[in-house]
């Protein structure tokens, strides 16, 4: 039978020598094994203060985008909800009113749009399926909270900062 | 009648101070084991509370105080409690033999560091901790569980093997120094050498039976969480099971004390007598000597904790009973063929 891998190793079955069978030889060894271990780096991550780099491709808490003009892009056609294997997202549209031009980029647009961080497996289908640019998976991960319900992500929580946003507040 | 109120008052600040000391030994014990268990796995342990998590212990304990107190409905109410306890008294009833120190003189008085300098100490020790096995059993047994009854059962077939070959390993000391009493050891051991020079399979043995005896890794069959979901005190709870836990760790502490008492010199070192220091003094220094030489058993203890996986139950009786116990019959033979050669020569 061909080995799976190249580290593939016959078991060895040959009885106990005696150095083994006193058993006391191996116990030493595997003691000093231990023992060398108090100079060997630590891997602990001290979490809150210290944090591990993300790799370029994580995907984590999302996003909904605006264009330059600070104009949300989502226009609520709901092909992220449809990608969703995990029916994380909902949303209802809404048509956009004269005089919200510089609201929003197109005729219709979320009026609501949440997405359950428990139910989100954060695959990024959305971001794929999203046709407009509007969603985006960030490299941060969702906090941690005491209630389900402060999970469940509404626009403000999406939504990035409009350019000039904190100028005007 | 006159009463020596000195004797009685000095009798209880060093009955009170032994047990201090020995319950705080076993309180940082569990921070020990937990800082020695990550090192070993290069992690860093406990951190958060206090310096290098120094305040650990004390958070333990704070949460086992303030959990839910438990009493299974079918099990024996009485038994069910007196287990723990019984645990608890019988671990801190060994220290009172064993020879801390030398003699402190205070105002004119001389102080013994020994609550007890009973010319039998030696057997009060093995009678005492026979006793241990009970709180185990009682435990287990009181429960009606059947994974406690069978962890008690393993854990008393266990002590019951290991005690023999430990006494045996004992007996051959004994012919050797030709005393009980674990102060004369010492004595002895202080104008001569350290008693393993002269009985290293004696040692061995008394170590590899001292760690069955605290039930501790690789001979930890009556709390193996694998097979037996945590052991005899699968059913205890809050301060109780804290007993149970803190009862092991004080087991450790006399058992490393009594070692080094009876195999590394106890409180004497090495030029003890010769660095011409006041005698309060080389007092003291001798006790912190035996302190160190309990931590370094307290680490030993540990450290084979976190190499030596657990062994199956026959092997673990086929240990006991078919190497242990003749080796150190062998070994109590040829001590007595050399104390016998000895004495007619």
């Amino acid at each position: 039978m061909q080995a799976l891998t190249s580290r593939a190793r016959q078991v060895d079955r040959k009885p106990m020598t005696f150095i083994e069978k006193i058993y006391l030889w191996n116990i030493i060894k595997g003691m000093v094994i231990t023992f060398k271990h108090i100079w060997k780096r630590k891997e602990t991550v001290r979490y809150p203060e210290q944090k591990r780099a993300f790799s370029p491709v994580f995907r984590g808490l999302h996003i909904l985008n605006r264009d330059a003009e600070g104009r949300e892009n989502c226009t609520a056609c709901g092909l992220c909800a449809v990608a969703c294997p995990a029916e994380a997202i909902t949303m209802e549209a809404a048509e956009r009113k004269p005089g919200e031009e510089h609201l929003y980029r197109e005729e219709k647009y979320a009026a609501r749009y949440e997405i359950n961080m428990l139910r989100c497996i954060f695959c990024g289908f959305c971001e794929e399926a999203c046709p407009k640019d509007a969603i985006y998976l960030t490299e941060t991960f969702a906090p941690a909270n005491y209630k389900r319900e402060g999970f469940i992500y509404g626009k403000p929580d999406l939504l990035i900062p409009a350019p000039g946003e904190k100028k005007q507040a | 009648m006159n009463i020596d109120w000195f004797f009685i008052l000095e009798k209880i600040v060093l009955i009170s101070g032994v047990l201090a000391v020995s319950l705080l030994v076993a309180m940082y014990s569990t921070w020990g084991e937990r800082k020695v268990a990550s090192i070993i796995q290069d992690r860093i342990g406990p951190n958060r509370a206090g310096f290098m998590g120094l305040l650990q212990p004390l958070a333990d304990g704070g949460k086992l105080f303030f959990k839910e107190e438990i009493i299974p409905g079918n099990s024996n109410r009485f038994l069910f409690i007196l287990g723990p306890s019984l645990a608890m008294i019988v671990a801190c009833m060994t220290s009172a033999v064993i020879p801390w120190g030398d003699t402190l003189t205070i105002a004119g008085h001389t102080v013994s560091l020994q609550i007890a300098d009973i010319n039998i100490g030696i057997l009060y020790i093995f009678g005492v901790v026979s006793l241990g096995v009970y709180g185990i059993m009682l435990g287990g047994w009181a429960s009606n569980n059947k994974y406690s009854l069978l962890a008690s059962v393993r854990a008393a077939s266990q002590i019951i093997s290991y005690e023999l070959a430990m006494g045996l390993s004992l007996i051959a000391l004994l012919m050797m120094t030709g005393t009980l009493s674990i102060k004369e050891i010492v004595e002895q051991q202080r104008h001569g050498g350290w008693n393993v020079l002269y009985q290293p399979l004696g040692f061995l043995i008394f170590l590899v039976c001292s760690f069955a005896e605290c039930n501790r890794t690789p001979f930890d069959l009556s709390e193996a969480e694998s097979e037996l979901n945590g052991g005899y005190h699968l059913e205890y709870s809050s301060m109780k099971l804290g007993f149970y836990l803190f009862a092991e760790y004080i087991n450790m502490f006399i058992s490393s004390a009594l070692m080094a008492s009876l195999y590394f010199g106890g409180y004497s070192f090495p030029f003890m007598d010769s660095l011409g220091l006041a005698p309060n003094l080389v007092t003291i220094l001798g006790t912190a000597a035996l302190f160190i030489k309990i931590i370094c058993f307290l680490f030993f203890f540990m450290w084979v904790r976190w190499t030596i996986p657990r062994f199956r139950y026959d092997q673990l009786m086929r240990l006991g009973w078919n190497i242990m116990i003749p080796l150190a019959l062998a070994n109590m033979l040829i001590t007595g063929a050399i104390v016998l050669y000895r004495s007619t020569h």
